[in-house]
């Protein structure tokens, strides 16, 4: 079979696209309120949660039902028009960004819980659902949706489908990925394509794993399938104080190793503790370099036994202080400091700029040394807050935009934090997803071929590649102009240690 | 077998019967075209019990990783099927079959981290890593997981492993088979630690893992008679290997994938039930339209396991677009349609 031409070798231009035609037709599917070509009221839409990264698209589109997703990209693909899907536009990688040529799709009007079966556990969800909305939902059958990004008043289930979006309990009950179990959504060419099913597996290719975190690139979801977890009867939360990074990091290893898979293992450094401190007075030691929030769910017999033998495991590891929570109201008070880390940068930093990389747990010493180090050399301050149980770090950067130097700067920094990543045998990132921000660091994680094959990947869903373009995978040209380099899983070892 | 030895054949340009052990032989489509043998590209490349990741070469017996990961007090509890001693973890990824465990702990590939294939160039690629959470790239590592060889050479793979459960006990209740469906939903709804549930022949078994204390709770809630240690893991060990009786003999056997809560499903013959109602097997004669057209009505899919007719097809054809995306994805991976040709579905 002969593929469509796709190029992989550089951006392509839409400059030739036929936009007039198209906001024509635009017209014809849209109600007048759902299509948006004013400047000024484009302008909400011109970043997602990651603002360094600004542009206007050439319309905005909000459909209301499936039926229009559908016309809506056959139009644009009849055009040659790019399409740049958004949820709450809460994303951290410039991801639904817009694209200047391009309309937006907003899908935050199709928001509907169209099902939930206590039963069989599920529910099916339209995309622009809200991820907290479906728990709140299935919270009178005693069941929840698993995934708890911090983002989860906001976030909307396509766009934690796009980006396989976790949560701080996703050490136990898995990321986006293991708690879906169907996706319906519009292919460019306006085909409908229904992937798993209520059943547990599907004939054919599993694509579900290709689809989840595909961050708009191969279709436009319009439906999803959750499944739906029990809620536990109780949960506890440890708060462990550590004199030393890499005591807490090397105490995280001692925890999984003793056998345990805690409901939640997070970790905070100093600074992290002192920015959220003020704002959330969960009590947080702020003496400690770093503190670990070790977290067990199940029943009361359960969890008493579990926190034994975590408490066990961490005093063994050097905790220099522990504390149990003792009710429900504490519990979520060790908590809600954690989850409100970003905010909190947010306050304490005119901009701040969250990294996501993940590393072997057992690199969080070097890579927290790295880190104070690069501290220095970039002359701006880091403050860290980990998903410490699967390694998933979120360095937050502090800086002011108007600073000239500030940004690039800082993104250097990021860069940097992301190659020794990639050096360490980690991962660019863990849950934010690529972007637009980081395609540029996709370049040394992976070889030209292996970019190749993504590209190719997209051709086989969006042969004439509308969909999120310069987005997640970067074109051979970007990567050459670049000049980065593939650092293929640790094979170039260390590089950037030696500057420091 | 080096990986020189493997580009060159898949270069060659003809058809290759990719096999790792042999075990699964009979599973999907007929075998076609020269046979590779993976089986001796063997080795555990990386284990770090406390990052919860083992990294193997695609033809290492499972049975070599199952030992040394026992040693360290962790197994691979997707319990992949080894269908006698010889099975690989090339061929339990290639086939994607998940063990009894499956509606508890998730798939097999929602265990795959990441994966080195060969494609039909020849080029190695690599995808996913060995890290728990990773989004850069399209996730193709697990796309690997079941597509039984047809869209490239898997070299290597990288998977997570957990701890096992400290407390485990097996329950056993004589009800029918409505009952049985029944309960099996309504527990699934609760915060058990319910791991495993099978029904046959008016028996509904469960296993329960997790802490002592919350197994030994359960146990209590739920009543029932305990099973004595060995039977239940010899029940458990005959549902994964197919070496219960249930299994015997030589009438085709099908596998309906349905939603867990649809009822008995109207095919003449008695149902083994597995995965909470989710998986349920038919031994028998049955037209295959008939047991498809059954699975379908359920919200699910009919395949044909082993034995019968292979020749017209095992797994259910593919509505039109997605039949589509797949002759494409095969063409990005084996654009000279090397790779088992057949053995997934008829046209790839
Ligand atoms: C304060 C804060 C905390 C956060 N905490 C977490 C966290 O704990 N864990 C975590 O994983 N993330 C976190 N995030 C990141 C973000 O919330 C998630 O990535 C979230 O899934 C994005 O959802 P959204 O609806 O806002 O999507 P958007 O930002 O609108 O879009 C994200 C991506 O999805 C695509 N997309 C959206 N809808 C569709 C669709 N229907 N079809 C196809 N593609 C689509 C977009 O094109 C884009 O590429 C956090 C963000 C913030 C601001």
């Amino acid at each position: 079979m002969n593929l469509p031409p796709h190029s992989a070798e550089r951006d392509p231009d839409f400059s030739g696209a036929a936009s007039a035609a198209l906001l024509r037709e635009l017209r014809d599917i849209l109600t007048p309120e759902s299509l948006i070509t004013d400047r000024e009221l484009l302008r909400p839409y011109e970043c997602d949660g990651l603002s360094a990264y600004r542009r206007l698209p050439f319309a905005v589109a909000l459909p209301e039902d499936e039926a229009q997703v559908v016309a809506i990209l056959v139009a644009c693909h009849r055009a040659g028009v790019p399409i740049v899907p958004r949820g709450a536009g809460t994303g951290l990688s410039a991801g639904s960004m817009p694209h200047p040529q391009g309309v937006l799709l907003s899908l935050t009007k199709l928001n509907r819980i169209l099902k939930l079966d206590p039963v069989a556990r599920v529910a099916v969800v339209q995309t622009g659902a809200r991820n907290l909305a479906i728990s709140e939902a299935a919270a009178p059958h005693g069941l929840y949706y698993a995934p708890d990004p911090s983002s989860q008043i906001a976030c909307t289930i396509g766009g934690n489908v796009a980006e396989n979006s976790g949560g701080v309990h996703c050490l136990k009950y898995g990321l986006t990925m293991q708690n879906v179990l169907r996706v319906r959504m519009v292919t460019i060419e306006g085909e409908i394509l229904e992937l798993g099913s209520h059943a547990l597996d599907a004939p054919g290719y599993d694509l579900l794993p290709l689809v989840i975190g595909s961050e708009g690139l191969l279709g436009i979801v319009t439906e999803v399938t959750v499944r739906l977890t029990p809620k536990p009867q109780m949960a506890q939360v440890i708060m462990a104080s550590f004199d030393d990074v890499r005591k807490a990091g090397e105490a995280v290893a001692a925890v999984i190793a003793a056998g345990i898979i805690p409901a939640g293992l997070e970790m905070m450094d100093q600074g992290a503790a002192a920015a959220v401190e003020p704002f959330v007075k969960a009590g947080y030691d702020l003496e400690a370099k770093a503190i670990l929030l070790c977290e067990s769910d199940g029943t009361a017999e359960e969890v008493a036994e579990e926190v034994g033998r975590m408490r066990g495991v961490l005093e063994h590891s050097g905790a220099t202080d522990l504390r149990v929570s003792r009710n429900e109201a504490e519990r979520l008070r060790f908590w809600a400091g954690r989850k409100a880390a970003f905010p909190s940068a947010g306050r304490i930093s005119p901009d701040y700029y969250c990294m996501d990389g993940t590393i072997p747990k057992k690199g969080l010493g070097e890579m927290l040394t790295a880190i104070a180090a690069m501290e220095t050399k970039y002359g701006l301050r880091c403050i860290n807050v980990f998903h410490a149980g699967d390694g998933n770090l979120h360095p937050l950067i502090l800086y002011d935009a108007n600073i000239p130097g500030q940004l690039e700067r800082t993104e250097a920094f990021g860069a940097e934090i992301l190659r020794l990543s990639v050096a360490l045998g980690g991962t660019i990132t863990g849950e934010h997803g690529v972007g637009f921000e980081k395609i540029h660091s996709m370049c040394e994680q992976f070889s030209t071929d292996e970019l190749k094959a993504f590209h190719a990947v997209k051709g086989a869903f969006d042969p004439p590649g509308l969909l999120n373009p310069v987005k997640a995978i970067p074109s051979l040209h970007r990567c050459a102009e670049m000049g980065r380099m593939h650092v293929h899983h640790g094979e170039l070892k260390f590089p950037e240690l030696e500057r420091l | 077998m080096s990986l020189a030895a493997f580009r060159e054949r898949i270069l060659a340009r003809r058809p290759l019967c990719l096999r790792g052990g042999g075990s699964k032989d009979f599973y999907g489509g007929p075998l076609v075209g020269e046979r590779l043998d993976v089986g001796g590209y063997q080795g555990i490349v990386g284990y770090e019990p406390s990052e919860l990741v083992m990294t193997a070469r695609a033809g290492t017996p499972l049975a070599e990783l199952e030992a040394a990961l026992a040693e360290r007090g962790q197994w691979m509890a997707f319990e992949p099927p080894a269908f006698g001693g010889a099975a690989t973890l090339g061929g339990a990824v290639a086939s994607g079959l998940s063990g009894p465990g499956r509606t508890s702990c998730g798939a097999l590939r929602d265990f795959v981290l990441g994966a080195k294939i060969m494609d039909g160039e020849g080029r190695e690629l690599t995808f996913g890593g060995q890290v728990m959470k990773n989004v850069a790239g399209f996730d193709v590592s697990r796309l690997m997981a079941g597509t039984l060889g047809t869209l490239g050479l898997i070299l290597e793979v990288s998977f997570k492993v957990l701890p096992i459960p400290v407390g485990q006990a097996s329950l056993r209740f004589q009800l029918s088979q409505d009952k049985a469906l029944d309960l099996m939903n309504r527990w699934a709804g609760k915060p058990l630690p319910v791991t495993a549930t099978s029904w046959e022949e008016q028996l509904l078994t469960v296993r329960l893992a997790g802490a002592e204390a919350a197994v030994q709770s359960a146990c209590g809630a739920l009543g029932g008679q305990r099973l004595p240690e060995a039977e239940a893991a010899a029940h458990w060990a005959g549902l994964k290997e197919q070496s219960h009786a249930f299994f015997a003999g030589e009438a085709p056997l099908w596998r309906l994938s349905v939603p867990s809560i649809a009822g008995p499903l109207p095919l003449a013959g008695i149902p083994l039930i597995e995965w909470g109602g989710a998986q349920r097997w038919l031994r028998g004669d049955y037209a295959p339209a008939q047991v498809r057209a059954v699975a379908q009505k359920a919200g699910g899919h009919a395949t044909l396991f082993r034995g019968g007719d292979r020749a017209a097809g095992v797994f259910m054809p593919l509505p039109g677009p997605l039949a589509a995306i797949h002759q494409r994805l095969k063409a990005v991976f084996d654009p000279h349609g090397v790779f088992n040709p057949g053995r997934l579905l008829l046209e790839l």
